[in-house]
């Protein structure tokens, strides 16, 4: 089965395409906190390049995000860190 | 069907200029991301209300459906959303945290 880094990275590139999309799992930095658990898999940092993204503001961007990852809550996916650039933004115009 | 939390996070938001939602207290917080805002929000010197949605199950769930946002913590201003632990950041990285709020009319103490 693919891990969940890899299923949030296509479902990311999918929705927002042509997307440069950089999942990283930061579980391990968590071991033993709230929300953590044995397994792992359950805190990323995220990084989605996209054209798809002008003209939305920040909470608009991380609710787009969020709402195709949705059925990632609620199944350990405890905490994402998100950053969501348009081209321009992140420096690749 | 209306949330119970709604009316008391509609009261909390609206009767207090800066509002944090977030897991602990400012000063104990229980949580990196909420830790993490806590010190942005004490850096500009903003005074702002804390609430604990650790001590509060109802709030802890309503919030997020309130925002229609999955986690915490989560910034309110003058009633209004701003974003979690990343827009803070970012927006206090680019300045437009201390800006915004100085659009509102809240104090600001430091520039940085």
């Amino acid at each position: 089965m693919q891990n969940r880094a890899e299923r949030i990275r296509q479902a990311l590139e999918g929705a927002f395409p042509p997307a440069e999309v950089q999942v990283t799992d930061d579980s391990h930095r968590h071991e033993g906190h709230a929300g953590a658990r044995p397994e792992g898999e359950t805190h990323y940092s995220v990084l989605v390049v996209s054209p798809g993204f002008a003209g939305m503001n920040r909470v608009a961007r991380s609710r787009a995000a969020h709402a195709v990852l949705e059925a990632g809550f609620g199944t350990g996916l405890h905490a994402l860190s998100l950053r969501l650039l348009t081209p321009e933004e992140a420096g690749r115009g | 069907m209306t949330n119970p939390a709604f009316e008391r996070i509609e009261s909390d938001i609206k009767s207090n200029p800066v509002v944090l939602y977030m897991k602990g207290t400012p000063v104990f917080p229980q949580c990196g991301f909420s830790a993490r805002v806590v010190q942005i929000l004490s850096h500009i010197g903003v005074p702002f209300k804390g609430v604990n949605v650790l001590e509060d199950m109802e709030i802890r769930e309503g919030i997020k459906a309130y925002a229609n946002w999955p986690t915490i913590p989560q910034l309110y201003v003058n009633g209004e959303f701003v974003g979690g632990c990343d827009i803070i950041m970012e927006m206090f990285q680019a300045g437009e945290l201390q800006s915004m709020l100085k659009d509102k009319g809240i104090p600001v103490s430091a520039e940085a």
